[in-house]
């Protein structure tokens, strides 16, 4: 499991686990699983989607940036619409 | 001697203003208590992005070369001037015209000078006088949110990449505390040291993080970021100042409100007592009067 935090300025979209998280990379939309690398990345406009143990969820993201740290993934958002 | 019917009319009417900053000092209590939440909930998005951005930074070895950080000699110089719409709020914007006024009178009088309003008051100040004026955002207090603030950091942060100002000057009210506002004047651009803090070079170079797509293209992504998460802290820390402000300076109205009753009542009740007197006097001058005869 991973822990995955969504901040946005204004408030806090989403903290929990997930089992996965998929985020629209600058270079092509992009996949974090368990035990991935430390990575930083800069986020282009799209779909971030997450897989919890309720089911698929998906925000839509106006650019952003995260940061996949020793499975804490932290996304950092201007704006999450949905 | 006032007559009662006088000093009776004074005390509803000062008693009714009295409901009224009353009323007023508990609507900004609950406006602060907002705007500070607001803040609350910045906090860890800007902590985060400050925390990417010293390691980023760290690993490229301190050097940071963006077109924020451009030092131009400086000829065309903008204002920012955070007031509120609203007044009522003891010294809250006349602090703030002040500092800018010092600012435009000493330290910027021989460069060219232009002023972004926020806040209907520092636009009705400003429009009086002869400064240029970008006039478009100063409906911003309206409803603080992100997005509508973006709008304004990108536009101040486009105009400067395009030249058209070389230094871009901030001037708010610092949240201290509930009562305590401290104006300062602050560097927005070019971007100075902070907002890349402490970046200690030896200490994090043990950070080894994959940057997508590239260094410079995080970089490029994060520090236009940092530097509208710094705008947007500024302009909710003026919005939450602002009901600080009023707060306190409508708990002192009522309190003075309140001597003034105090004051007013004694006058009443003497008022009252003189003319019992006077009536008492009156009727045993008649009994004294009739048993003469």
């Amino acid at each position: 499991m991973i822990q995955l935090t969504i901040i946005t300025p204004d408030q806090k979209v989403f903290e929990g686990e997930v089992e996965e998280a998929t985020f629209p990379g600058a270079n092509g939309s992009f996949q974090v699983l368990k035990n991935h690398a430390a990575l930083v990345s800069a986020l282009a406009k799209g779909t971030v989607s997450y897989t919890t143990k309720e089911g698929k969820k998906a925000h839509v993201i106006d650019g952003g940036v995260v940061e996949v740290n020793d499975n804490n993934v932290v996304l950092l958002a201007e704006k999450v619409i949905g | 001697m006032p007559n009662l019917k006088e000093v009776k009319q004074r005390i509803t009417s000062v008693t009714s203003t009295q409901q009224i900053t009353k009323a007023m000092k508990m609507v900004a209590a609950a406006k602060l208590r907002k705007a500070q939440d607001k803040i609350l909930k910045m906090r860890p998005y800007s902590q985060k992005l400050t925390a990417i951005l010293d390691d980023v930074v760290a690993s490229m070895g301190g050097e940071l070369d963006i077109v924020y950080g451009e030092q131009r000699p400086v000829q065309n110089v903008l204002v920012v001037a955070m007031t509120s719409d609203k007044g009522l709020c003891g010294a809250f914007n006349a602090n703030v015209i002040k500092a800018s006024n010092y600012l435009l009178e000493n330290k910027y009088k021989d460069v060219n000078i232009t002023v972004l309003p926020l806040g209907k008051k520092a636009l009705d100040n400003f429009r009086k006088r002869n400064f240029k004026l970008i006039p478009e955002f100063s409906e911003i207090f309206m409803d603080v949110n992100y997005d509508s603030v973006r709008v304004i950091s990108e536009y101040v942060m486009d105009a400067f990449v395009a030249k058209k100002f070389d230094k871009v000057v901030l001037v708010y009210n610092h949240f201290k505390n509930v009562a305590t506002q401290e104006v300062v004047a602050e560097q927005f651009l070019p971007m100075g040291g902070d907002v890349v803090a402490n970046s200690k070079v030896e200490e994090k170079a043990e950070s080894d993080y994959i940057l997508e797509p590239s260094k410079e293209y995080v970089i490029e992504e994060l520090v236009p970021k940092a530097l509208k998460t710094q705008f947007y802290k500024a302009v909710l820390e003026s919005n939450a100042s602002e009901h600080g402000a009023r707060m306190t300076s409508m708990d002192k109205a009522t309190e003075n409100a309140n001597d003034l009753l105090k004051e007013l009542k004694l006058q009443y009740n003497r008022t009252r007592q003189a003319a019992i007197t006077n009536e008492i006097l009156e009727i045993v001058a008649g009994a004294n009067a009739l048993e003469g005869t």
